[in-house]
């Protein structure tokens, strides 16, 4: 009898003691994720604050020591919106200029893509692993050390300043990312389902457009959004093709300033916050599929 | 041992073709046969006109050795060469380990890391030329944000960032961080959450928690992930043209330059095309081998949708 109430009395203490040193880790615990949580939201944002404070500020106060808006103002975007300022007399026509080339790049990459990996993965032609042998050893490329002589080519072919030889860029260097994707996803629609529909009389083309389109509809979603943002956020070969202001698209625009003396420094970060806009909303929106489509591959810079 | 391809496939299981597609494979008829080379041609011209073409012309205009000889005397050159190796080396193995713990430390519950989770990848979805112009005016030394804040918090008096070919470069190498872990982060994350749940548990019963749960169950399974990644983010970051064109310019006086933004100087600024190629293809020795590793690695990996 003593003898178990002496155990009680000991193990009692022992819970009462691993309870409080439990209680002391996750209060230590809670107060590491709060201490790392402060620095990660700082650090995230601290840039994107940046943008907006100046873009806040009334025009020519940039200059100035405070860290927080003293006296906000929306004139700058404004400004952009309807073109007010020297720098900006194209704006909309840029906008329209990268939404242009984003959507090409987007369609064309998932037609050629798709197709590419239907004839490969469903119609098994010969020679098949070379194309993605091919497609695999584009995406492995750094793109901006093809910059030199894509630039020469263009100029031959007489695309200079013209926005198909950006659309032929970003088209070369999406669609293999969207082959990748395509033919991995492909592996888990049974090949049967297309058989049997060859059974009944359809065409390749049918076969496409009735049953694999369909069916890769969530991959067909990753890539589009994959290949609009590539293209929404591409500078180089915009830059280096793209030379005329009716023909510059916004990230190029928007460059243009940094090298400027008097650069408009407010007017400058509301244009970078509304170009921002378009691909934070379609990440946010996008960010189930995107995230599960990156998963082997990701965006290209 | 699981390959990467399994961690991240695990939720789908893999169906193994039947015998019929080996009759598919062989029997295409005539009219099929031409609708499947007519659906790959679209992709196989462009892949000729926009990608082979350009590489063999690159190659053709770098192929002087008289070039190499010129390039290798540039002090300019020299300087980018050590560039390119701190910006590989720092940028990417400091991202990546950052992005393996914080995968990490977003695998905990509650509904503040999901919160947390969409502000991290804010820097990742904003574009690069946003992001990279606003860190570039943000460290002005005059009237940058970052010496305001340290002024009105600390009153401390910063430096002139980007007037040091150190400082300017470290910028550049943070900027690339900034703007990439949280991207790294999610794969790893994705990577994280595709290891069964059985195995952790189990794991957790055998007293595997903690660092030793990491060090002997998680990476382990993590590792080849980790490696594809770091090779990708190495092939992404050689051909970084962005943080180093926006953030630092290349100056001071052309001493940041990495091998991506030189070559583009060299052929528009000082409008030495043949050199700029060269300068470019000086990079070969080490992207070969890094092609070959990797498209070898990429064919076993498999995607998740």
């Amino acid at each position: 009898m003593s003898t178990i109430t002496a155990d009680a009395r000991v193990s009692s203490r022992a819970l009462s003691r691993a309870h409080s040193s439990v209680r002391r880790r996750r209060y230590l615990n809670n107060a590491g994720t709060v201490v790392l949580s402060v620095v990660l939201v700082v650090w995230s944002l601290a840039p994107i604050y940046n943008m907006v404070l100046i873009s806040l500020e009334p025009e020519g106060d940039v200059f100035n020591d405070h860290i927080w808006p003293t006296v906000p103002s929306l004139e700058s975007f404004w400004g952009v919106l309807t073109q007010g300022h020297w720098y900006l007399e194209h704006f909309w026509h840029q906008f329209a200029n990268s939404f242009y080339i984003g959507t090409m790049v987007t369609f064309f990459a998932l037609l050629f893509g798709s197709l590419t990996s239907f004839a490969i993965g469903r119609m098994r032609i010969r020679y098949g692993w070379l194309v993605s042998n091919a497609a695999l050893l584009t995406y492995v490329i750094p793109a901006s050390f093809l910059a030199i002589p894509f630039y020469r080519i263009m100029q031959n072919y007489g695309l200079a300043d013209n926005p198909w030889s950006v659309i032929a860029a970003l088209v070369a260097f999406a669609t293999p990312y969207a082959i990748f994707v395509f033919q991995e996803y492909g592996r888990s629609i049974p090949i049967e389902v297309d058989e049997s529909a060859r059974i009944d009389g359809a065409s390749p083309p049918q076969i496409y457009l009735r049953i694999y389109l369909p069916l890769m509809a969530p991959a067909l979603v990753a890539v589009g959004t994959y290949a609009l943002l590539l293209a929404w956020n591409e500078y180089l070969y915009q830059f280096l093709l793209l030379s005329s202001k009716a023909s510059m698209t916004v990230p190029v625009a928007l460059a243009q300033f940094i090298s400027s003396d008097q650069s408009p420094w407010n007017y400058m970060m509301a244009t970078a916050i509304i170009y921002a806009l378009p691909p934070v909303a379609i990440y946010y929106a996008f960010r189930r599929r995107m995230t599960a489509g990156l998963t082997m591959g990701g965006v290209k810079g | 041992m699981m390959d990467s391809a399994s961690v991240v496939d695990v939720g789908r299981p893999v169906s193994r073709r039947p015998a019929i597609s080996r009759s598919l494979r062989g029997g295409l008829k005539g009219g099929e046969y031409a609708w499947a080379v007519a659906f790959v041609v679209p992709y196989i011209a462009v892949f000729v006109t926009f990608v082979a073409y350009p590489v063999v012309y690159g190659l053709w205009m770098g192929s002087e050795i008289s070039l190499y000889r010129e390039l290798f005397a540039d002090p300019i050159y020299q300087s980018t060469v050590v560039n390119t190796a701190l910006y590989l080396a720092l940028g990417v193995n400091v991202k990546m380990f950052l992005a393996l713990l914080l995968s990490g430390f977003f695998m905990r519950p509650g509904w503040w890391m999901k919160v947390l989770l969409l502000i991290f990848v804010l820097p990742w979805a904003v574009p690069q030329i946003s992001t990279f112009i606003s860190i570039h005016w943000m460290l002005n030394g005059e009237w940058g944000f970052l010496n305001n804040a340290l002024y009105t918090l600390f009153h401390v008096e910063g430096p002139y960032w980007l007037n040091d070919r150190w400082m300017a470069l470290g910028a550049v190498i943070v900027s690339h961080i900034w703007k990439w872990t949280p991207f790294w982060t999610l794969i790893l994350l994705a990577g994280r959450m595709a290891i069964p749940l059985e195995i952790r548990d189990s794991a957790r019963v055998d007293g595997a928690t903690g660092v030793r749960g990491f060090v002997h169950i998680t990476f382990p399974l993590l590792a080849n992930l980790y490696l594809i990644c770091t090779l990708l983010s190495t092939i992404f970051l050689l051909g970084d043209f962005n943080a180093v064109t926006f953030v630092s310019g290349g100056g001071p006086a052309n001493s940041t330059h990495v091998l991506a933004t030189l070559g583009i100087r060299d052929a528009f600024e000082i409008a030495n095309p043949r050199l700029g190629v060269a300068a470019v293809m000086s990079a070969l020795p080490m992207v070969i081998p890094l092609v070959i590793v990797l498209m070898r690695k990429l064919r076993t990996a498999q995607v998740q949708i």
